[in-house]
């Protein structure tokens, strides 16, 4: 009772470890950054210059960055210049110059393309009711090249691309792990709480899952997914195969915390006040190991993330017209676009590369500031 | 078997009588678990607890005494044995074999008996506020209205010595000694008749021990409570128990009045504990008798008497047959061949 | 390291070598179910991707299908079809690819080598590099070069091994006009084995080295780290130090020695962890390893070469966790036999 006027004493436990993962600099800016980056894909139409699929005159046009400053050095409204196309005669490569008397003045709260809310090229019926048509985005101008990141071979605006590619890749990140996360939690704690021969079967499986290296286990499920399946069917298998993969590392953490947490006194204690199993389990058990079911989500993320891109990359995963990160990459299998039209996957490798090593760093903030009891 | 009536000074009322009571845990080994052999937590223990008394439980740590509290409350399924526990009059004064009952059947049992425990941090959730904590109970025990849990909470913590506006605050916030005031009131929160305290100081400072004693003892004069008090050595004891039951190696060696067993030891373990007593009186003090070897393994024990390798008063009987626990006078049960020949040091 | 006249039950020790050894069976038994489910997952089967795909153009008589299924056994049951199989790999027979109308222990034969070739080395490279980096950056936190590994540590593990790849052709496309795909220089591609082939595959190899390597590099040395921070802050190397043992003597004498064991532990599964992340790279940078082999049986529906493949690199998962496992065991009393 000494200390009796110190903030601490009413704190709760989840705004404790908030106060940890504060102090970690870098899981903070990594956070804003990620939460930057969901809303962008939520409301992807309206940051996305144009639509995705629609196509521009410029084919294969580098990127043309937004400016202030124009060549004669004088400060002005944010604009782009107009681009001059010309062919290469021997390879009739697309070859682009920047025209200097060409200056376009940026709108902001344009209205350009007409687009919906909701995931872009998936038509989920349960979605429908939201798809609210509107043309308002966040710049534009008329006539002009609004390409900050460059098109693609059809005149396809990159930056575009990447906003929609975003729905998909950060989308089917988070949500294969919560299915994993359910199926890892429900086994793993089948495991713990009942142990005998159920526990050592499932410690079995997930051995012969982990076993099974998982790059090939991969390529070898999604390969199951028929090619011919329409956009919404394949990005729901792509979502179970990556989640069925997944769940062990959860499942194992799970087990490991309920068998911890069910020797506590405190568990026993509620038994022995008459708590009902499915109470003690409910109200003490998961509360108790949510700390760590959160590392561990910030860390699974991003590596379903990579396999998503990988898979897609490799032609297995998702395919045209579904837009994700890993299927613009698909871009680099052709060497010619590596080498002339770098700007193709350096732009979706950036983002991946970003939005993973984000998620690393929330990961690791987590993990400092997990559990607040832990000596 | 024999039944085991004590005289004592008060009404002698049973609450709960365990007769026989076996907790075995088996040993597995080798490729396909056999079973190669078990350990005899609780080996065949009988005692009574009257209505309004503190029954003490002494012994080293592995002698089976926090198994035994365990299979009270049922939290461990016993091997073999009963737990008889008396209900009274408002209930019909039925007597009910615990050791039987599946765990349905518990449940209207769980809230006359309550565990107050050794650790005070594992004991406690830590993401529940003392609201929370105290609350529960009453919550699953069908007690809906948030503001009477809230009312009975307030008055709990009042019990107990705690300030009711500390119940929005977690565990965290508060020391090894108010945690256990939490932990008291939680045990409280459904009027419980028997309370088995398992340790409940051993984790504190000293100085604090003694406030918890004195809130355990004035607890019990205001409910009119029943204790089973767990403790690993004699000191803590002698102040809060009536009653005291030596126990080594999963069987009672030793039980009497506490007085008496301060006194007039009749067991040479007994003797041996009381002697690490610290006694106040520096002139009273004599060297504390250390017992040689280690304590008896469970999972094998030596023949005859358990005690016998580090047994002082050891002769040749000791070391094949097994004392058994015989009446040596009125409430005093002795475990041990020479009782009656040896002269014991004890405690004053 | 800590002699095994140690343990102090050797019926113990025993009788957990032959638990492990049966789970490892079991683990085994079914992955081989899983493998074959895998592959049997895809609608339709061989003969459907063959008549789709693979014959261009021609046409077939139902008769026709038919016969090929029945030649390739894809008329049975599943059961059957499962069990023929794994009687077959059992005895050591893998049979033929569908695709490649060759044994599948031939086509192994052909691609397991160069694929060891880049593995082997990755894996010396890995523990050669990340081990003294990670005791250097431990002993040496927060210095300037801690900064920079950590910083290069966490770019390794957060690009994709098949992106590293990419960006190291861009750049050797753009920069040093160099072709850096593949395992050998064109005029050698065909050609037979020689010397000169040899030292032409040593000059090409050094890049999937470098694009497979990073991410284990990366990933050991953040192990090696904090284990290493950890270890120092024990008491036990404050007393060393307070009784006078040189700076180099202590460390290496003992933190050096508890933190290596979880590093060394994953020797037993880093190189089947190798191959199957080779297999990305392989495709990107058009290796003649297994990857690129395994993505086209997949695609193709080759059951017996993409099982039989799947097969082998979980049973060499499964048995070098087992030896990691043992060694592990033998290195460190303190492993509970559970």
């Amino acid at each position: 009772m000494q200390s009796e006027e110190s903030p601490l004493e009413v704190v709760s436990p989840w705004r404790l470890m908030w106060w940890k993962f504060r102090r970690h600099k870098p899981a903070v800016i990594s956070g804003v950054l990620l939460l930057l980056a969901y809303l962008g894909s939520i409301f992807a139409g309206f940051f996305a210059p144009y639509d995705p699929l629609t196509r521009g005159r410029n084919l294969y046009m580098p990127p043309n960055p937004p400016r202030i400053i124009d060549s004669t050095g004088n400060l002005r409204a944010p604009f782009v210049y107009g681009m001059t196309m010309s062919r290469d005669l021997n390879t009739l490569r697309p070859i682009y110059t920047i025209n200097e008397d060409e200056i376009h003045p940026l709108h902001f709260f344009y209205r350009g393309d007409e687009y919906k809310i909701g995931l872009h090229g998936l038509p989920i019926n349960a979605l429908r009711p939201l798809h609210i048509t509107l043309d308002l985005h966040l710049v534009g101008a008329e006539g002009a090249p609004v390409n900050f990141f460059g098109t693609d071979q059809l005149g396809r605006d990159l930056l575009s691309r990447l906003i929609y590619g975003g729905q998909i890749s950060l989308s089917i990140g988070l949500v294969s792990v919560f299915l994993s996360l359910a199926l890892g939690l429900i086994l793993g704690g089948i495991s713990g709480l009942y142990g005998g021969w159920i526990d050592s079967l499932i410690q079995r499986v997930i051995e012969a899952i982990i076993a099974i290296p998982s790059i090939p286990l991969w390529m070898g499920l999604a390969a199951a997914i028929p090619r011919d399946w329409d956009p919404v069917q394949q990005y729901f298998a792509i979502l179970i195969v990556l989640s069925l993969i997944s769940w062990t590392s959860t499942a194992r953490v799970a087990r490991g915390r309920f068998l911890a947490v069910r020797e506590q006194d405190y568990v026993m204690a509620a038994r022995l006040y008459g708590c009902s199993q499915w109470r003690i389990i409910t109200r003490h058990l998961i509360p108790s190991i949510m700390s760590y079911v959160i590392v561990n989500i910030t860390l699974a993320v991003p590596r379903i993330i990579l396999a998503e891109t990988a898979l897609s990359f490799l032609g297995i995963g998702l395919n045209p017209p579904t837009i994700s990160w890993g299927v613009l990459l698909q871009a680099a299998q052709d060497n010619l676009v590596v080498h002339f039209y770098p700007w193709l996957w350096v732009g979706p490798a950036l983002c991946v590369i970003i939005a993973v090593l984000a998620f690393n760093f929330v990961g690791d903030g987590a993990r400092d500031a997990a559990d607040p009891f832990a000596s | 078997m024999p039944q085991i009536r004590l005289q004592v000074s008060f009404l002698m009322i049973p609450l709960l009588e365990v007769r026989s009571l076996k907790k075995y845990f088996p040993i597995k080994k080798g490729l396909f678990s056999r079973l190669t052999g078990q350990v005899k937590a609780v080996d065949d223990v009988s005692f009574e607890v009257q209505v309004g008394e503190t029954m003490g439980l002494v012994g080293e740590s592995g002698c089976g005494k926090t198994t035994l509290g365990r299979c009270i409350v049922r939290a461990w399924p016993p091997t073999a044995g009963e737990i008889l526990f008396y209900e009274d009059k408002k209930s019909g004064e039925r007597i009910t074999d615990l050791a039987q009952l599946s765990v349905s059947e518990l449940r209207p049992f769980r809230r006359q008996i309550q565990m107050i425990f050794q650790d005070p941090f594992g004991s406690l959730n830590p993401r529940m506020t003392l609201l929370q904590l105290i609350g529960e109970p009453l919550k699953v025990n069908g007690v809906k209205d948030g503001g009477a849990i809230k009312e009975r909470a307030a008055e709990l913590l009042r019990v107990v010595g705690l300030r009711p506006e500390y119940m929005t605050r977690y565990p965290h916030a508060f020391s090894g000694g108010q945690r256990q005031r939490i932990g008291i009131a939680r045990a409280l929160a459904l009027n419980p008749r028997l309370i088995i305290c398992d340790e409940p100081v051993s984790a504190l400072d000293v100085s604090v021990q003694a406030q918890i004693l004195n809130l355990l003892a004035d607890l019990q004069a205001q409910f009119g409570l029943t204790y089973l008090f767990i403790a690993h050595d004699l000191s803590v004891v002698e102040h809060i128990c009536d009653r005291v039951a030596v126990m080594y190696v999963g069987k009672i060696v030793e039980m009497s009045d506490t007085k008496r067993l301060y006194q007039k030891p009749r067991h040479p373990y007994t003797e041996a504990l009381l002697s690490a007593v610290p006694k106040p009186d520096p002139r009273q003090r004599a060297e504390p008798l250390v017992l040689e070897g280690e304590v008896a393994d469970p999972a094998n024990p030596p023949a005859g008497c358990y005690f016998h390798p580090r047994c002082p008063y050891v002769i040749k009987r000791c070391r094949s047959e097994s004392p058994s626990l015989q009446p040596i006078e009125d409430g005093h049960w002795v475990a041990c061949h020479r009782a009656s020949e040896i002269e014991l040091q004890g405690a004053s | 390291m800590i002699s095994p006249a140690l343990f102090l039950d050797w019926e113990c020790m025993t009788s957990y070598i032959i638990r492990r050894f049966l789970q490892m069976i079991v683990i085994m038994f079914i992955v081989s179910i899983v493998a074959f489910v895998v592959i049997q997952l895809p609608p339709g089967d061989f003969v459907d991707a063959y008549v789709t795909t693979i014959s261009g153009g021609e046409t077939f008589t139902q008769e026709t299908i038919d016969a090929l299924r029945a030649q390739f056994g894809l008329d049975e049951p599943f059961h059957v079809q499962y069990l023929k199989w794994i009687t077959n790999v059992l005895r050591g027979n893998y049979g033929v690819s569908f695709q490649h109308q060759r044994t599948v222990a031939d086509l192994l034969g052909e691609r397991l080598p160069l694929t060891l070739a880049i593995t082997f080395p990755t894996a010396l490279l890995v523990y050669l590099i990340a081990i003294p980096i990670g005791i250097y950056s431990a002993l040496n936190q927060y210095s300037f070069l801690d900064y920079v590994f950590s910083f290069i540590g966490f770019i390794g593990l957060a690009i994709p091994n098949f992106l590293f790849a990419i960006i190291l052709l861009y750049i050797g496309s753009q920069y040093f006009d160099a072709n850096v795909a593949g395992l050998f220089s064109p005029e050698y591609e065909l050609a037979p084995w020689s010397f000169a082939k040899f030292l032409d595959l040593l000059a090409n190899l050094w890049i999937p080295v470098i694009v497979v390597g990073t991410a284990g590099t990366a990933g050991t040395i953040r192990v090696m780290r904090g284990m290493m921070l950890d270890e120092m802050r024990q008491p036990y190397v404050e007393t060393a130090r307070a009784k006078g043992l040189s700076e180099a003597r202590l460390i290496f004498k003992y933190p050096v020695r508890v933190a290596i064991s979880p590093v060394l532990s994953t020797i037993g599964f880093v190189l089947p962890a190798l191959i199957s992340g080779t297999a990305i790279v392989a495709i990107v940078l058009n290796l003649p390893t297994t990857g690129p082999l395994l993505l086209n049986a997949l695609l193709a529906q080759d059951m017996l070469l993409a099982g039989s493949m799947i097969l082998f690199l979980s049973l060499l998962t499964v048995v070098g966790t087992f030896v990691s496992d043992m060694l592990l065991a033998w290195a460190d009393p303190r492993i509970q036999f559970e």
